[in-house]
């Protein structure tokens, strides 16, 4: 008896391999047509699928993606208002130093001593696009921009103010 | 039929080889017409390496979702001239501590290899430089010379990478040719001859792979596998692994010397192709289907250079498939592929194809 089970035992193992080899085949050959339909639907599709822009012959109408990173801007409204309060926050938060905020003490109508900002520095030389200055800003002043086209003869170009000559502060943005 | 229509280039060999015996000496004409054949090769081996290239790129763009070269020439049509002529005025480099002769000699030989295989390939009706009775062993003996080159550039160039990127190689062409060798067989038992222009005759009423269905289908499979695998393409690139091993084995080459290994490697491409559409698809012979006289009509209104070009694009364009879509293997898989898969499935296969040759259940 233990010789015939010993026999089934050694059959059975083999079938075992058998098996197991042509179900290795019929998987990796299926698994292989799958990775070929997805490149054939790419290669058949190329209207749809091809992401490539065609940089310099596009540049009228190249449309930058939503939360491209360009540079930092400050958006002012048809009546030169910014929404800056020059609270120095976005400065302490940016890593590299790239934020200067110069800003000087005004008498305000109620006849108060105010903190205004008189001029937002940016280092565009030195930024790296990290965010954290949109992020920490507690009234939205700033955001990115989409321009990327940066390049310029001298370096002092890259350093820029950001709030417009003549601007103020928008109401309503400090209480 | 097919063959009294288009007969215009059994006529302009017929004409050329009268023309040339009536005014030389009989040996002086076989000089000439060998120095033309080698002229129209060389021709030939230029423009197809010229279109290859700019395909490869083409379609390998597509299949990564980019749009590939596009600025020199309207969609980039001019690159590749761009290119070649970039290599041709770029200054031959070489290492001091190479073996000189074997360094310059490794490109020649595998564009020898190339040259031999490709004057057994048949274009068309009559056009068909070397129709030897043994065309397929030839092939396969002459494809081998290739691995030669390849081991010669990586010894002498004298540079870890490159030898490991021959050593490689040679591994890899040696196990795979047996595979390519034997599903050319399966189809040799079907066809009863070895020589090129034979497979196709009897290829006249229905290709190969339709008439041998079941076991056809496997060897061109197998075929298809073991091809890619013999001109070192993705994903068996292991003998010039970019990401491991630099360029493998023409690492040092650069200029002509580097190009002449570009340039066999897309002819060897050109070359299985075009064997595997000869033997599996029927070469330059139409696409026939039974007893349908007007579709049949309308096939052998294509010339027969167009059905091979045709045939052969197919095939290259599903090794670009392959290259584009799978990932490189190891070295013990590709061994494993072919040992333990590939070589017993293709024996199996030749049994299978014997049997149904011998009972007559092919069409």
């Amino acid at each position: 008896m233990d010789c015939i089970d010993g026999l089934a035992f050694l059959v059975g193992g083999i079938m075992g391999q058998v098996a197991e080899y042509f179900s290795d085949i019929f998987k990796g050959v299926r698994t292989l047509i799958r990775g070929m339909k997805v490149t054939g639907y790419y290669v058949t599709h190329p209207r749809k699928e091809i992401i490539t822009q065609q940089y310099p012959e596009n540049r009228d109408s190249l449309q930058m993606f939503e939360r491209f990173r360009g540079e930092v801007i400050m958006p002012h409204d048809e009546n030169n208002e910014h929404r800056c309060t020059g609270c120095t926050v976005c400065e302490l938060a940016c890593p590299n130093g790239s934020i200067e905020i110069v800003w000087d003490r005004q008498i305000n109508e109620e006849g108060k001593k105010k903190k205004v900002l008189d001029k937002f520095v940016y280092h565009l030389q030195m930024c790296t696009m990290c965010n954290l200055c949109i992020l920490s800003c507690p009234t939205d002043a700033i955001k990115m921009g989409q321009n990327f086209e940066h390049a310029v003869f001298d370096r002092s170009q890259l350093t820029k103010v950001l709030n417009k000559p003549g601007s103020k502060l928008m109401k309503g943005v400090e209480d | 039929m097919y063959f009294k229509r288009h007969t215009y280039f059994v006529e302009l060999t017929s004409w050329i080889h009268e023309g040339l015996g009536s005014s030389f000496s009989p040996w002086l004409a076989s000089l000439i017409e060998f120095v033309m054949i080698g002229g129209v090769f060389v021709g030939f081996f230029t423009v197809l390496a010229l279109v290859l290239v700019y395909a490869e790129r083409k379609v390998s763009a597509f299949f990564q979702q980019r749009l590939g070269p596009m600025r020199v020439g309207p969609w980039g049509l001019l690159q590749t001239i761009a290119d070649a002529l970039k290599l041709l005025l770029k200054e031959p480099l070489m290492t001091s501590t190479s073996d000189k002769f074997l360094f310059n000699a490794a490109p020649f030989v595998i564009m020898i290899a190339s040259f031999m295989m490709m004057a057994a390939i048949p274009f068309a009706n009559g056009l068909h430089a070397l129709d030897f009775d043994i065309g397929i062993v030839y092939v396969t003996a002459v494809s081998s010379i290739g691995v030669i080159g390849i081991l010669l550039a990586g010894w002498a160039s004298n540079n870890k990478y490159s030898l490991i990127g021959a050593i490689r190689s040679g591994a890899q062409i040696l196990s795979y040719e047996l595979s390519v060798g034997l599903s050319l067989l399966t189809i040799v038992i079907l066809a009863g001859s070895l020589q090129f222009s034979e497979i196709i005759n009897s290829q006249a009423d229905g290709w190969w792979i339709f008439k041998g269905h079941i076991p056809a289908i496997i060897a061109f499979i197998v075929f298809l596998i073991a091809a890619t695998a013999e001109t070192n393409r993705a994903p068996f690139d292991l003998a010039e692994a970019e990401s491991e091993l630099t360029a493998g084995f023409h690492t040092e080459y650069s200029g002509m010397k580097f190009s002449f290994f570009f340039l066999a490697e897309f002819a060897n491409m050109f070359i299985v192709s075009a064997i595997g559409a000869t033997v599996f698809l029927g070469g330059w012979m139409p696409l026939h289907i039974g007893d349908w006289a007007g579709f049949n009509g309308i096939m052998d209104i294509i010339p027969p250079i167009l059905w091979f070009f045709g045939k052969t694009g197919f095939i290259i364009f599903v090794m670009m498939w392959f290259r584009w879509t799978f990932p490189r293997l190891r070295i013990d898989q590709l061994l494993t592929l072919e040992w333990k898969y590939l070589l017993p499935i293709n024996l199996f296969n030749i049994i299978l194809m014997t049997w149904i040759a011998l009972t007559g259940w092919h069409f």
